[in-house]
């Protein structure tokens, strides 16, 4: 029997998606429900666009089916799937550099942010500027440490650093941080 | 993390997300369909995870299959990026892989059924490869997934037979397929392969047991079903080609160590026989390149039938006027090669092989992955040490990327090749074969075009999990080379040193064995094993069919089960229409068996002949050993014909037909033979 989509409501994700790369359509659906909400906000932090990130997570759903054939249980399947959002999104990056669109995402904000200090977006320029500043590397770390499903542990898995790089990131994050904010007080 | 408002990381945080949108219910509508849509693309015709069965001819471990796996592993970075030609993807696969069902629920293994009808309506998607292949110059207009536009893929495949997939010559579908395959598969192997270190340190993580074979994992392996009994009397000549490789035992040990039984796909028992030694006699004449010796002796697993053993010994050239060597190290250094049984291991064997070479030979290092290109340039053998510190200075990392590094050694090579010199690539990967040729067909004739100019190429593969025996055994039987599987240092020492001058210089190729059974004396025969290396009775005295190579002092090894007539053994009754046909005596002989091969660099193919006479050769431990390796495998790859014979009779066997054993292989086997019979108990 087919399993219908109510029964598949409770059923963990590694089962599901066991079945989905076997071939089951329920389960593969109710695996796109249930993450699609959560894939779009990392990839919005990944990105720092919400069309870029509506696209980004299109695609990456859109590649789930093939990828998931090759999806071999090693790790909890959110895991799993944060790393192929994190290449995605890396791979989307290179993309746009090769392209010379290199102005996009928080780069973009960037510039915006330099058009729009005038009219003080505050928080949002704060935001945007500050995530701009951060090396690639250390704003996926944040991005990712930001889901709340994910432990350090996970994390590091799924940008494949050790554990320890991980939490170096995030203090290196603080400290650039505090950089910039002193930055930004010495120059009101 | 503490909620102190005011640290900086914290106010970054909140201010992530706050400000973190809510996902817009119309893009997300359109990602789910998107999604869906693909999933049944893919599923109504299901792709490369299918049963290594089903994908492969009954002839020779097929290249296009290979190929296609290693498309699968194609991770150049750039390409990946076209995460939104998904479609192309869909029809990409639609055009090029079995044709499989949907199949519901849960299943044990990622083997799916063939569907009986290939027509299947593939979604309408957006234009394939146009978006990947974008000129970097050239602004994106729209990073979006691509406009739909028709594509050439749906027509092509819905008008043609899905066996068109398999034919190389098939023009259409290579001209139409590679092309968007290649997108496809780019993409799949982003979830397989990309951040590379960080599968290794996932698999440390998360997967600290070994991993048990049983999975959905990545491996794909050549094999066909069993050879089934066939009658003399119907078919009467049996044609396959020779196989030097061992792989499929070291695949087998590997599992076994792990506390798996090995899959079933993945034994290949005339592989198994063929990885030990066995001391067969020299041929003495120098015309000819190898001997082959017959041995007819009761089958272990059954009193009423007999086994015959036909043995080729190749010849070994003194090594002392071997021609120079020049050999190209292609090694795969992509992140996931970090693991302690690939490059450490990798590094490890190749200096083993540095001892046996010559001052005059030459090594030159070539490395695909992030740090793709020439690690070392031409070196004499000499200079282990400069050789030695190239090896060291290697390091896995890095995604792997398209690099042209296939390309690269074979143009080393040509450049270190001098008059009367051999020339050979030793391919290390872990199954990432992104060796920079996309084309499947341009992949065929580059590798045939170069070994016609006399460039071999050998794979040796490493670790597992990943590993993609199918392309090996690709890469390698159209390379001239023999496709290796390295476990353990020992291993290494096997393929590297004991056998680096028959892995390294062939003295026949095409070697092709064919023999007809006299239905006087044999009223059923079966070959054992062979199966993914038969060939069409005709295809024997056909010069262009290309068939195995046998290296200087190699042996190949077959066996076949036979019965007389009027044998109880006898599994066909006979017919009740077909008149008998009329028998010939011919005195005490079982069958003809005739030998072609071709001397290296010669087009047409050269004959011997023998009979095979009852009671010829004697029933010595070699001929005892091999039968009971024989029996291993078929226990292992599910019996049909060993009756009550098992693991106890079989190790009895091997143990007793150890013989000398100078290196310890035969011990090792029968160890595993105890291995596997406690987990085939369990």
């Amino acid at each position: 029997m087919r399993p219908s989509l109510v029964m598949l409501m409770d059923t963990p994700d590694d089962t599901l998606a066991h079945e989905a790369a076997h071939g089951s359509r329920n389960a593969f659906a109710a695996l796109l429900a249930r993450h699609y909400d959560r894939l779009h906000g990392l990839c919005w932090r990944l990105t720092g666009d919400r069309a870029e990130a509506e696209d980004l997570t299109q695609d990456i759903c859109a590649s789930l089916p093939t990828r998931l054939k090759g999806w071999r249980a090693e790790a909890r399947f959110t895991t799993w799937l944060y790393r192929v959002a994190v290449n995605a999104a890396h791979d989307r990056r290179r993309r746009a550099a090769t392209h010379a669109r290199a102005a996009s995402g928080w780069g973009a904000w960037e510039i915006n942010r330099q058009a729009e200090l005038a009219e003080g977006a505050a928080l949002q320029d704060w935001l945007s500027a500050a995530m701009s500043r951060l090396p690639e590397d250390l704003r996926d770390t944040l991005a990712l440490t930001l889901d709340e499903g994910l432990t350090q542990a996970e994390t590091a898995a799924i940008l494949g650093i050790p554990e320890g790089t991980v939490a170096w990131r995030m203090s290196e994050t603080r400290k650039r941080l505090r950089a910039l904010a002193q930055e930004e007080e010495s120059t009101p | 993390m503490t909620r102190d408002p005011q640290d900086p990381l914290e106010r970054l945080a909140q201010a992530l997300r706050d400000g973190t949108p809510a996902p817009d219910p119309v893009a997300r509508e359109r990602a789910l369909a998107r999604a869906m849509e693909n999933f049944d693309a893919l599923h109504q015709e299901n792709p490369a995870t299918a049963r290594p069965n089903q994908d492969r001819p009954k002839q020779r471990a097929d290249f296009l299959s290979g190929v296609r796996t290693m498309l699968a592993h194609l991770t150049s970075r750039p390409a990946l990026a076209a995460t939104t030609s998904v479609a192309a993807l869909c029809l990409g696969l639609f055009v090029i892989l079995p044709v499989e069902q949907n199949r519901p629920g849960p299943t044990l293994d990622p083997i799916a059924t063939p569907a009986p009808d290939p027509i299947a309506t593939p979604a309408p998607g957006p234009a394939p490869a146009a978006s990947v292949e974008l000129d970097p110059g050239e602004p994106a207009i729209t990073p979006v997934p691509a406009t739909p536009e028709p594509a050439p893929a749906p027509q092509i495949a819905a008008t043609e037979p899905a066996e068109a997939q398999f034919i190389t010559a098939d023009a259409a579908s290579n001209a139409v397929a590679p092309a968007q395959t290649r997108v496809a598969r780019t993409q799949e192997s982003a979830a397989a392969s990309p951040a590379q270190a960080g599968k290794a340190k996932l698999r440390a993580e998360f997967a600290p047991k070994a991993m048990p074979l049983r999975q959905p994992d990545t491996e794909a392996f050549a094999n066909a079903d069993q050879n089934p009994v066939k009658v003399t009397t119907e078919t009467p000549v049996s044609t396959f080609s020779a196989d030097v490789d061992t792989a499929s035992y070291a695949v087998i040990r590997s599992s076994l160590m792990a506390g798996t039984l090995p899959p079933a796909e993945a034994v290949r028992i005339e592989e198994m026989v063929n990885y030990f030694p066995y001391a067969y006699p020299a041929p003495d004449a120098d015309e000819v390149p190898f001997r082959a010796a017959v041995d007819v002796m009761p089958t272990p697993w059954n009193k009423d039938t007999r086994l015959v053993r036909i043995g080729l010994q190749g010849r070994m050239p003194a090594i002392a006027d071997r021609p120079p060597l020049n050999l190209v190290f292609l090694i795969d250094t992509s992140g996931s090669m970090e693991e302690q049984d690939k490059l450490p291991l990798l590094k490890q064997s190749l200096r083993l092989t540095l001892d046996q070479l010559r001052p005059e030979d030459q090594v030159a290092i070539v490395t695909y992955a992030g740090s793709a290109g020439e690690v070392l340039a031409p070196t004499p053998a000499s200079d282990k040490d400069k050789i030695s510190a190239a090896l060291d200075r290697l390091a896995a990392g890095g995604a792997t990327a398209g690099a042209e590094g296939l390309e690269l050694a074979y143009r080393t090579a040509a450049a270190m090749a001098g008059q009367g010199e051999v020339s050979r690539i030793l391919l290390a990967t872990d199954g990432d074969f992104n060796v920079g040729i996309a084309d499947p067909a341009e992949l065929t004739d580059y590798i045939a075009r170069k070994r016609d100019q006399g460039t071999y190429l050998s794979v040796l593969g490493f670790g597992r999990g990943n590993l993609d025996d199918a392309t090996m055994q690709a890469l390698a039987q159209n390379g001239n080379g023999q496709a290796a599987y390295i476990d353990t240092l020992q291993e290494a020492r096997k393929v590297l040193v004991d056998q680096l001058s028959g892995a390294l210089f062939p003295i026949a190729g095409d070697v092709k064995i064919q023999v007809e059974w006299n239905p006087a004396e044999v009223a059923e025969y079966r070959l054992i094993g062979y199966e993914t290396r038969a060939l069409a009775r005709e295809d024997f005295s056909n010069d262009k069919i290309d068939a195995g190579e046998i290296g200087a002092g190699h042996s190949a090894t077959a066996l076949y089960e036979i019965t007389a007539p009027g044998s109880p053994a006898l599994r066909n009754q006979p017919l009740r229409y077909a008149a008998p046909a009329a028998v010939t005596g011919t005195g005490n002989e079982l069958g003809h068996l005739r030998l072609r091969y071709k001397l290296p660099g010669e087009a047409t193919s050269a004959l011997i002949e023998t009979p095979i006479l009852a009671g010829q050769g004697g029933n010595d431990a070699d001929a005892r050993f091999a039968a009971a390796i024989a029996g291993f495998g078929q226990l292992l790859s599910g019996d049909k014909y060993l009756g009550d014979w098992g693991w106890d009779q079989a190790i009895a066997l091997a143990s007793d037909s150890r013989g000398e054993d100078a290196f310890g292989y035969r011990s090792e086997a029968v160890g595993l033979m105890r291995l596997a019979k406690a987990l085939a108990g369990q």
